[in-house]
């Protein structure tokens, strides 16, 4: 089975033919037309387009066991291809928690079957991410889901012994803390981001501090004994500063930020409507301004949706009620684009930096984002960088609707998602294995 | 009769949102004010009154206290064949009587829906009993909830008029009505007045309504608390804040003693209720700091001894009993205009 990729410009750059040989980028540039497999491959006109490695998200939420009604591994998944992903990295968070490999490996064959991109479970640090006691992670990590990535992501993993335990412990297998920074005693009942409109709105703040401070924290920690830190959803210009301090001295940590965070403020809560509700809160102009450049230098490496699919009774409902969280998987990328490469801040090269190579090797993956080069593994998204398109969470692959991007326009549309040469969505529609 | 107009027994122009310019006494300040003030379609925040409504408001409302002195029937024929539903999801005995009795006098017919005891309890939704509401045909709803922003989700889901009853720790707005009715009663033209508001602003819904309220009539408002219990984003507020209780009462005009919730005083936002009232609690000495003509607020209920000692509370100065009787006029003028305005159209 080969492709050829006609007319397609790597990362924005030369056009150049791609040649996709069972699963593998055979050739590149003229190189590629010339092969004799190239002969007889299904011939794919991609002028005007930009071709970047598949994308990989550190931080979705996939629902899968336990709230089916939200979302599955597989409407998951092709949310995920649809929006350019080739690897997606599921968090535990489910019913049950995925804290033993018996569960890890339940959402790991879910991917498999569904084959839509590659689902990595992330296994949570506690057991039931209750705070309380270390789950098994060497058993999740020596499991056939190889896990890597730990996290009691929706919950901050606040006792610091606890955490310093963590990152200890899973220095014996290569893996990585992935920390919710929420002091959790300084947001007790919070709704939203503290400052001018929580105090409008009679909404209990959240103050960036709680965030800032426990990034302190686990970046000492993470020196002290010589571990690796990742931090999940950064949120506040403060948290910025504090990464860029540690990096500085050489703490062994990564960070990332949300699309919704690049492009969204806390005016948005100014109806009520808990679709901009969302843990981390959505903060200030500021803030913004101050995660777009944290991005763009490389103090934070990576953008991750945190896509976080949920029932409409979770999100019709009053403020307080309402489960936080975003979709994410099908605008990312759009949004990148419009908050950071139409903004002059990264170019496309960058953008395969901080949504493919820089996940994909923090999560320890070795077959995912990697160079469009001959000898790769054939993960591949094509865009159309001209084109435009409105949000509609009704057409979206999610079985949930709540996009906090409804009715606007965004930049950037995904025309095709290559997982190792097979196309896994075409023009808005995913392709499942059997396809 | 065909026109609401008649059913105002005044001698003067009935108030309608059309047909009461705000001349004369009631004239605005700036220049940019219409000329016509028009009343919001719901009453959800304090804020969305302009000075031209608010007044307006305010002198429907002595308008229908006039209307009503003297009267053997204390009612008025004007909502009659109207639905109005208080949707109650938080206990609140005093605000449901005074809204009920407001729109009695009016001859609403008053359906009351509280969430004990009701569908609610059973977990049904806010959108799902907004849409049972709005099957039953209800003109206007009068919503308390425990949490912020309901009333204003509820006004996206019901056809009807949505009067927020007070809503988590957002606001008030017809207590702050009351209580700027009651401060013109007694001050006249609040323009330049001081008031000074004492307590827990950061969780009064009560402290938000008043500040947007009276200082969009031209008041200085001055919030005293500690400073735990002042909302970080203050600073963004038309008002001053102190925490010397002493300097901002010398000389005001009014000051308006907020409710200290019990769940917050082991919350650790002070030490203990004595050291509380030692540093923003009125007694006497405290009282005799304010203006000679100023009167003493508190939107009840009281803890006495706590925020306010009993002899400041029931003394010359205080007008806290009128301030619950002028609740309920200050009501039937917000039904009356958010309702007859829709009734009369062409007028």
């Amino acid at each position: 089975m080969s492709v050829l990729i006609t007319g397609g410009a790597p990362y924005g750059e030369q056009p150049a033919d791609i040649l996709v040989v069972d699963g593998v980028i055979a050739a590149v540039g003229a190189d590629a037309a010339a092969d004799p497999r190239a002969r007889d491959a299904e011939v794919v006109d991609a002028a005007g387009l930009v071709v970047l490695p598949g994308l990989v998200d550190l931080h979705t939420h996939l629902r899968e066991p336990g709230r089916e009604d939200a979302e599955t591994v597989a409407t998951g998944s092709a949310a995920a291809a649809l929006g350019g992903y080739t690897a997606v990295f599921a968090m535990p968070n489910t019913d049950p928690t995925a804290d033993t490999a018996g569960v890890v490996e339940q959402v790991l064959r879910l991917g498999e079957q569904t084959g839509l991109v590659d689902v990595h479970p992330i296994g949570a640090v506690t057991v039931g991410r209750k705070g309380q006691k270390l789950a098994e992670l060497a058993a999740m990590a020596t499991s056939a889901a190889r896990v890597r990535v730990f996290s009691d992501d929706g919950d901050c993993v606040s006792d610091p012994l606890l955490m310093r335990r963590a990152l200890e412990y899973v220095k014996a297998f290569g893996g990585v803390i992935a920390q919710h920074a929420q002091e959790p005693r300084l947001t007790q009942g919070a709704q939203m981001h503290e400052g001018e409109v929580s105090a409008r709105l009679g909404l209990t703040g959240w103050p960036a501090v709680a965030e800032e401070a426990i990034i302190a924290r686990d970046c000492l920690l993470t020196d002290h004994v010589g571990s690796r830190l990742h931090v999940c959803h950064l949120s506040t210009a403060g948290s910025v500063e504090v990464v860029a301090a540690a990096k500085k001295r050489g703490t062994n940590v990564t960070a990332e930020v949300t699309p919704h965070h690049l492009l969204l403020t806390d005016e948005r809560a100014q109806g009520y409507d808990p679709v901009f509700k969302v843990n981390p809160p959505l903060r200030t102009e500021a803030d913004v301004r101050a995660l777009r450049t944290g991005l763009a230098t490389g103090v934070i490496d990576i953008v991750a949706t945190d896509h976080a699919p949920h029932a409409s009774q979770d999100k019709e409902t009053e403020w307080d009620n309402a489960s936080p969280g975003m979709l994410g998987l099908q605008t990312a990328l759009s949004v990148v684009i419009a908050t950071m490469v139409r903004t002059g801040l990264l170019d496309w090269r960058g953008v395969a930096r901080v949504m493919a190579e820089a996940p994909a090797r923090i999560g320890g993956l070795t077959d995912q984002g990697r160079p469009i080069a001959a000898g790769e593994p054939a993960n591949l998204v094509l865009l159309d960088p001209q084109a435009s398109w409105t949000v509609r969470g009704a057409d979206f692959a999610s079985l949930s609707r709540n996009t906090p991007f409804e009715g606007m326009e965004l930049p950037g549309r995904v025309v095709a998602t290559y997982l190792r040469g097979r196309r896994t969505a075409s023009a808005g529609v995913a392709l499942g294995a059997e396809s | 009769m065909t026109t609401t107009a008649a059913h105002v027994p005044t001698a003067r122009p009935t108030p309608t949102p059309t047909s009461t310019a705000p001349t004369g006494a009631a004239a605005p300040t700036g220049s940019t004010e219409p000329v016509v003030p028009t009343m919001p379609r719901h009453l959800l925040s304090a804020g969305d009154l302009t000075r031209g409504s608010a007044e307006l408001i305010l002198d429907t409302a002595e308008r229908i206290d006039q209307a009503m002195a003297g009267r053997e029937v204390r009612k008025l024929p004007t909502l009659r064949g109207r639905t109005v539903v208080n949707l109650f999801f938080e206990d609140s005995t005093r605000t449901r009587i005074s809204f009920e009795l407001a729109a009695k006098r009016l001859s609403a017919d008053v359906i009351n829906f509280s969430a004990k005891g009701s569908s609610v309890s059973k977990g049904e939704s806010l959108k799902d009993t907004a849409w049972t509401l709005q099957a039953m045909g209800a003109d206007a709803v009068v919503c308390r909830h425990s949490a912020s922003g309901a009333p204003q989700q509820l006004s996206g889901w019901v056809d009807g008029h949505v009067i927020n009853a007070g809503d988590g720790t957002h606001e008030h707005p017809t207590q702050a009505l009351l209580d700027a009715f009651t401060l013109r009663r007694h001050l006249g033209r609040l323009d330049g007045r001081r008031i000074v508001v004492v307590g827990d602003v950061l969780h009064s819904r009560v402290a938000r309504s008043n500040v947007l309220l009276l200082s969009t009539l031209g008041a200085q408002v001055t919030l005293v608390a500690p400073p735990t219990l002042v909302p970080v984003g203050v600073d963004a507020w038309p008002a001053q804040v102190s925490y010397d209780l002493d300097g901002a009462l010398t000389g005001a005009d009014a000051v308006m003693m907020l409710r200290v919730q019990r769940e917050r005083m082991s919350g650790a936002f002070f030490p203990t209720e004595r050291e509380y009232s030692r540093g923003y609690g009125l007694d006497e000495r405290r009282r005799a700091l304010l203006a000679d003509d100023a009167i003493v607020m508190h939107p009840g209920p009281m803890n006495r001894g706590m925020e306010i000692t009993p002899g400041v509370a029931d003394g010359v100065n205080s007008v806290i009993v009128e301030q619950v009787a002028n609740g309920v006029t200050v009501r039937m003028a917000v039904l009356y205009l958010l309702l007859s305005g829709e009734m009369d159209g062409g007028l």
